[in-house]
């Protein structure tokens, strides 16, 4: 059997009962093939199955239908003490009766590794997670970033196949949340393991990931690297999920090899050079994604691809200026990086002002609509 | 004054704690002080207190003894160093079997469905709202010769054609045993349950995680975790089974004296309050003693405010 999977979803579903009795699918025929060494992250709001997913290859739910496999072989029904994967809980679920050694140490006694061996292994698996002398401390006497490095600590000193990480900062400020998001990465690049990694935090997600799934509603949306993902989502949830787009309605006129034209009414212009979308057909009404940051804003130009609005708000949030253009009744926003350091207030944009913006065709997405 | 009151943190303190210590002060402080200044006196011949200072009643209550039958002036006689040694070993003895019952129930409790677990605490409290002394006495209708139990026995025995005397059960130390054990094991229970139902449900998870399986989990998390529990329940348990006497009285008869009935016919039958108070400094010391040495070994449990 191939092992080139550390871990493989073979199409889950998880079957629950509301509690006004409805039955529902939390996770909706999910497949999906964690390559071994990777770092995998599933990616959603609330309630879209990712953390159901987690909790059925960590072996504390277990699928209605389908099948989790772990290095190739199906898991069926064995409890969470019989596998060879690891969690990091998103409330560390530390023992606050033991301490730190204790801790750490537990899931290697559990093994009935040598008492001496047990304290090598501790003692290394710290100082991985630099809380070397930290070791009889209760858990309460340490900060909120020091438990989790114990969580981690605790799991990774098992040297698992695959470590389960469910929102593990989630907890966590936002400046220790971006520095333990490196260290995560490069730790894990270090030791090899394959990550499989439960966040709602798209940015997160693209920081640190090879490969993401964006859930919703218990189905996979798109699969792919932090870049495919970015600049070709699949569809317009992905498209507004993973950072943010406008979306304008459009009809599509002509298609030429991987080119195509469309009229957008809102425009009042045929927009040419926009990238081909598969499954799509002349005349079929589609969407238009365009990021914020890929429209310009310019000056004295006229001429096909330059279009007009009008200044609706601007917020200044210091690296960047957030613009939301009104076009014809429309709300467009439109990111602008502030490469000019400036206080002269002839450079800041007026409410109502009039502006001319322009994007370029192929930077674009053509959608179906839904 | 109000508007001083009001920027004075500590003095608001001593006005809202003013209640309770004046409270305890006639209540707690002033008895004991009394009981204290009796137990040092003397029994007058028509049962009146002399207020001198003598340490004949403690010296009494450890054995020594001048009513002797081998001739001697005096000797040991060891009735009430006996009376104390059986309420000791029978505070431990309930105790310990009030825990290994409430232990497995309390956990079933705290891991059944949260909609029925309050069904199930209504439950463990509604013998509670009978008065004690009823229930006490609902065991000796069971445990009379001519009781339920009897009945029942000699029923099934009848039937199956074997002879059967009933059993002597009432006024005995097992009759003791388990009233007490009835009596107190709500008090158990509750704290236990409290501090098992706390427990955050993910470290059972983490620890399946990490490689144990329920039983080695439930060894070093639940019973760990959950052992303020039983330490408050300890508390509860113990110190009234100490003192109590409706138990023993109602269901021991003369057979089993505890230092509660010591403590209550020296006040009232044999009229002598200075002894019956030196018994009960005794009485109060002793559980002092006890509970503190537990508590040193297993900490003070959280949970006695929360039961």
């Amino acid at each position: 059997m191939s092992t080139e999977f550390a871990v493989e979803l073979r199409d889950v579903v998880k079957k629950f009962v509301t509690p006004e009795g409805h039955e529902l699918n939390a996770v909706d025929h999910v497949t999906m093939q964690i390559k071994n060494g990777e770092f995998f992250s599933m990616l959603g709001s609330s309630g879209c199955g990712k953390t159901t997913s987690l909790r059925m290859i960590a072996g504390f739910e277990w699928p209605s239908e389908g099948e989790v496999y772990i290095e190739g072989k199906a898991m069926g029904h064995t409890p969470p003490f019989q596998r060879k994967v690891n969690t990091v809980f998103q409330s560390y679920a530390l023992f606050q009766h033991m301490t730190i050694f204790q801790n750490v140490a537990f899931g290697l006694e559990m093994e009935g590794v040598k008492e001496d061996e047990i304290k090598k292994r501790v003692g290394r698996a710290l100082e991985m997670v630099q809380l070397s002398g930290m070791e009889r401390r209760k858990p309460r006497q340490l900060s909120g970033g020091q438990q989790q490095r114990v969580a981690l600590a605790r799991s990774l000193v098992k040297t698992p196949s695959v470590l389960l990480l469910d929102e593990p900062l989630g907890a966590l400020d936002l400046k220790l949340r971006k520095e333990m998001q490196l260290e995560l990465k490069s730790l894990q690049q270090q030791l090899g393991i394959t990550f499989i990694y439960v966040t709602h935090d798209q940015e997160e997600a693209l920081t640190m990931s090879d490969r993401i799934a964006v859930m919703s509603k218990g189905k996979v949306q798109q699969m792919g690297t932090p870049v495919e993902i970015y600049e070709r989502p699949a569809n317009k949830f992905v498209a507004d999920f993973i950072g943010e787009s406008n979306f304008l309605e459009g009809k599509l006129k002509s298609i030429s090899g991987n080119e195509a034209v469309v009229f957008v009414p809102i425009l009042n212009a045929e927009v040419t050079g926009m990238p081909m979308a598969k499954d799509l057909v002349n005349g079929s009404d589609v969407t238009v994604a365009i990021r914020p940051e890929k429209i310009r804003v310019v000056e004295n130009q006229s001429g096909a691809g330059v279009f007009k609005a009008k200044v609706g708000t601007s917020v200044y949030i210091g690296s960047d200026t957030h613009l939301y253009f009104d076009l014809n009744g429309t709300r467009l926003k439109v990111m602008e990086q502030n490469r000019i350091s400036s206080l002269d207030p002839s450079t800041f944009y007026v409410k109502d002002e009039e502006v001319l913006f322009t994007f370029p065709p192929e930077n674009t997405l053509i959608l179906k609509k839904d | 004054m109000l508007q001083r009151l009001r920027e004075n943190k500590s003095a608001q303190g001593t006005l809202l704690a003013l209640p309770t210590t004046v409270w305890l002060f006639i209540l707690l402080i002033i008895p004991l002080v009394l009981t204290l200044i009796v137990s040092f006196g003397k029994r007058s011949p028509d049962g009146d207190v002399i207020y001198t200072f003598t340490l004949d009643n403690y010296i009494r209550l450890f054995g020594y003894s001048t009513d002797c039958t081998n001739g001697q002036t005096s000797c040991f006689d060891p009735l009430y160093v006996n009376i104390l040694w059986r309420s000791l070993t029978l505070g431990f003895n309930t105790t310990v079997i009030v825990i290994l019952l409430a232990y497995p129930l309390a956990y079933f409790i705290a891991r059944a469905d949260p909609k029925r677990r309050n069904l199930f605490l209504f439950m463990v409290l509604i013998p509670l709202w009978t008065n004690f002394v009823i229930r006490v006495y609902a065991w000796m209708m069971l445990l009379r010769k001519e009781g339920a139990i009897n009945i029942v026995i000699g029923w099934i025995a009848n039937l199956l054609h074997i002879p059967f005397t009933p059993l002597e059960m009432l006024y005995t130390p097992g009759a003791v045993l388990v009233g007490m054990v009835y009596e107190f094991l709500p008090f158990m229970i509750l704290p236990i349950y409290t501090s098992l139902e706390k427990i955050d449900g993910s470290l059972y998870e983490a620890a399946a995680d990490l490689g144990a399986n329920a039983f080695k989990t439930f060894l070093r998390v639940t019973l760990p975790l959950s052992m303020p529990g039983v330490v408050a329940g300890t508390i509860l348990v113990f110190i009234p089974v100490m003192g109590t006497f409706v138990v023993s009285d109602l269901l021991g008869g003369k057979q089993v004296i505890l230092v509660g009935n010591l403590i209550q016919r020296q006040f009232l039958d044999a009229r002598d309050p200075t002894f019956g108070s030196a018994a009960s400094l005794v009485l109060m010391v002793m559980t002092l003693i006890v509970t503190y040495f537990y508590t040193r070994k297993f900490g003070f449990g959280d949970e006695i405010v929360a039961a």
